[in-house]
């Protein structure tokens, strides 16, 4: 990259907490927030455990002042704006662009029309569709907070929202744009929770990432998105910067429509590709954020790659899927921040729940929450369907 | 900087694949315009074709298309632009979801319901390991495909990249839209812009390129320059396209053709229209909703249109209401969603 890619702000909500501190004492005192399903009637309410925001659309939109919209939009409106705010910057006076993730879109609310519609075409309220498609969340988004610049939507399953800042990083980079808000946000869905069920990758207990014993993954929701500026924005406001973006990649396992290969080749690719671009070497990584799902299948094939990549100096690394539970489009975003969190408090996260390691890769996670430490460079993974593989670094800034 | 053009494949409601070099337009009388499908099998394993939703099948058999015109059988990258996303698996995911109560759900339509099926399918039977990429913002995702092709190929311009638009009707996405009165009553299409308009055409397609930012003797079309607007008014959406042209040294009069993305909605054509009655008073000025329909990937047909068109350096009838009679160097697409999705893309010839 020509120049840094700062990190000027983060917010966040999921199951853990509705902004960067509440998520932070949830991390830093290991409160999960899986728990049953209470915010619509399901067959599965009490079988399957989710982490739920705790507040339902009435209540969002009643703290944030906007209409009753998608949840996806109202999740990502919240951490948004939180983002937006803590980096004091005013848009107006930048090109400012939206670059957002989501996979579900407006499917909760469209979920509901669909019942009433196929019992007879004409039937089910219109207005119930009309924030349906991927691109309507982030316009919600773009309008809540003015920007009226670049607005994008990706969906590239649950790897989406480390696109969402890769995009962000080289329009920043290659001059189109000054600043970028980019993140993702996911709200639970009937038919997300449904999909995973059929596929049979969803734990009835709570899920144990990288666990022999892993069972497979809860389903979350929530959004995180960070801003990222450039060297002249940087300077011109004079902001104070933890962290940047160091590099990316993005890749493919062509493997299997919905699962990883055994090696992990996307993720080992993803990774090193990463690496390559920080211009990092494997002992220079201080965290990582793993995908870690939760799954048979990802965790094996994650742990794979990180262990042929790493080798014997692998660093501190937990996914923190094990509190928020897999919040899928959102999740890059979510734990974007978590990264920028590691870097701020020169900390890293546990990995709840874990006992005993996978016997093939022989990895032991964090295990407690731990400060106090020298936290440089952190990596996040995300993979999702489709082969999808997505790895990002965020560095110190005074590195 | 310069995208150019090695290769395009195209599934619309016109005969834009096969043998003929040019089309002859086909008009319909309903409201509906409904992709004309290749024998797949030409295109794709048919033990793959049997599980692939139509829409699957239209972005893969595209892609294939514009690789082999490329001459390439692998990309190095797969960017892929739908606003709509895989409507049919989701629709039976949903259907499947309320009939049966949550229970005894079959997975594979809720597998390929998400928006990047139709680029990991792409990848996976080509085996591409690649860069790997889907946009799904309404009528900005093939804009932001063609977007990111150019920030790749800036980085590694000898690389080459299949980026595509890929949109389809179903069943119960037509009743919804239906619903909401947006359609035109047309007996035939192909009159969309001959009398008041008073509602789109519903349109589908499927359009893929393979991009390389080195040119090659044989490359004939570049993509030099595009950008979005989202809700501009129409004092910045003017001084907007000014730059446009500006950044890319041009002057209106520079301008051989444009495409413009009318759609029959009354109000926003009406904008439209405005806008390109002051900017290009004496440009020539063709049309493609009529053929192609409205739908958020319809920019992928008109810059497969406008890049023939170059090719060709003919206009197929029913564009333009009156002939061209100069070279066609520069075309413009100047395309509008809804009156809320604006955007430009710049094509040149390069020889």
């Amino acid at each position: 990259m020509k120049g840094r890619i700062h990190v000027a702000g983060a917010g966040v909500i999921s199951a853990i907490g509705n902004s960067v501190s509440e998520t932070f004492e949830s991390l830093r005192h290991e409160r999960m927030g899986i728990g049953p399903i209470t915010l619509f009637d399901s067959v599965h309410k009490g079988v399957l455990p989710v982490g739920e925001v705790k507040h339902t659309n009435e209540r969002l939109s009643d703290h944030l002042k906007v209409k009753t919209v998608t949840r996806t939009a109202l999740l990502g409106i919240n951490a948004a704006r939180e983002a937006v705010k803590s980096s004091g910057l005013d848009l107006k006076r930048w090109r400012t662009g939206l670059i957002s993730a989501t996979t579900v879109g407006g499917m909760d609310l469209t979920e509901n029309f669909f019942h009433d519609f196929l019992s007879n075409s004409r039937h089910g309220k219109l207005r119930d569709v009309i924030h349906h498609a991927c691109g309507q969340s982030t316009e919600l988004i773009a309008d809540d907070l003015g920007i009226n610049g670049f607005v994008s939507t990706i969906n590239t399953a649950c790897s989406s929202s480390v696109n969402a800042i890769m995009l962000g990083s080289r329009m920043i980079d290659q001059g189109m744009l000054d600043v970028v808000v980019a993140g993702g946000t996911d709200a639970l869905t009937k038919f997300t929770i449904n999909g995973f069920n059929s596929l049979m990758i969803l734990d009835k207990n709570l899920c144990r990432p990288f666990d022999a014993n892993r069972n497979g993954l809860n389903l979350g929701e929530g959004a995180g998105f960070v801003v990222l500026v450039s060297d002249k924005v940087k300077q011109a406001e004079g902001l104070k910067i933890d962290c940047f973006v160091a590099g990316f990649a993005n890749t493919n396992d062509a493997f299997h429509q919905t699962a990883s290969s055994p090696e992990g080749r996307g993720s080992y690719g993803a990774m090193q590709q990463t690496l390559d671009m920080s211009g990092l070497k494997v002992e220079d990584i201080d965290y990582i954020n793993l995908h870690g799902t939760g799954t048979q299948n990802n965790d094996l094939s994650e742990g794979t790659a990180v262990k042929r990549l790493f080798g014997d100096k692998c660093p501190r690394l937990s996914s923190t899927k094990a509190f928020t539970g897999h919040t899928l489009g959102a999740s890059g975003g979510i734990e974007a921040v978590f990264s920028v969190l590691a870097i701020r408090e020169q900390c890293v996260f546990p990995n709840l729940r874990f006992e005993t390691a996978i016997p093939e890769v022989g990895i032991t996670p964090q295990l407690v929450f731990e400060n106090n430490l020298s936290v440089k460079h952190v990596m996040s993974n995300s993979f999702g369907f489709g082969g999808n593989c997505s790895s990002v670094v965020f560095s110190k800034s005074d590195f | 900087m310069a995208l150019y053009i090695k290769g395009m494949g195209n599934i619309s409601p016109q005969k834009t694949w096969g043998e003929e070099s040019l089309f002859k337009p086909v008009g319909y009388n309903e409201d509906r315009l409904k992709c004309i499908e290749p024998e797949y099998s030409q295109w794709i394993d048919p033990r793959q074709l049997r599980r692939m939703s139509r829409v699957i099948k239209m972005g893969v058999a595209a892609g294939s298309m514009a690789l082999k015109d490329a001459g390439i059988t692998v990309p190095q990258g797969i960017i892929t632009g739908t606003g709509y996303g895989c409507l049919d698996d989701t629709g039976i995911f949903l259907t499947k979801l309320v009939e049966n109560k949550e229970q005894a759900l079959n997975p594979t339509p809720f597998i390929q319901s998400t928006h990047n099926t139709i680029g990991s399918q792409i990848a996976l039977l080509l085996q591409c390991q690649d860069y790997n990429q889907t946009y799904a913002h309404d009528a900005f995702s093939f804009e932001s495909a063609l977007l990111d092709a150019m920030l790749q190929l800036n980085e590694t311009p000898e690389r080459k990249i299949l980026i595509g638009g890929v949109d389809e009707i179903t069943e119960a996405s037509h009743a919804i839209q239906k619903r909401f009165g947006i359609f035109n009553k047309s007996e035939n299409s192909l009159q969309l812009f001959n009398r008041p308009s008073e509602g789109i055409l519903n349109g589908e397609g499927s359009a893929f390129f393979v991009l390389s930012g080195e040119k090659s003797e044989t490359d004939k079309v570049s993509v030099e320059a595009l950008t979005t607007f989202y809700k501009p008014d129409e004092e910045s959406l003017v001084k907007g396209i000014q730059d446009f042209l500006k950044a890319s040294s041009l002057k209106s009069e520079d301008i051989d053709l444009i495409l413009l993305g009318k759609s029959g909605d009354q109000k926003s054509d009406e904008k439209v229209d405005r806008i390109s009655s002051s900017l290009f008073s004496s440009n020539a000025i063709g049309y493609f909703k009529q053929l192609c329909g409205e739908y958020p990937t319809a920019s992928a047909f008109a810059l497969w249109l406008g890049a023939r068109i170059i090719q060709e350096q003919t206009i197929p009838d029913g564009i333009v209401s009156k002939k061209v009679n100069k070279p066609l160097k520069n075309i413009l697409i100047y395309n509008q969603y809804f009156g809320t999705h604006h955007s430009l893309i710049l094509l040149h010839a390069c020889h």
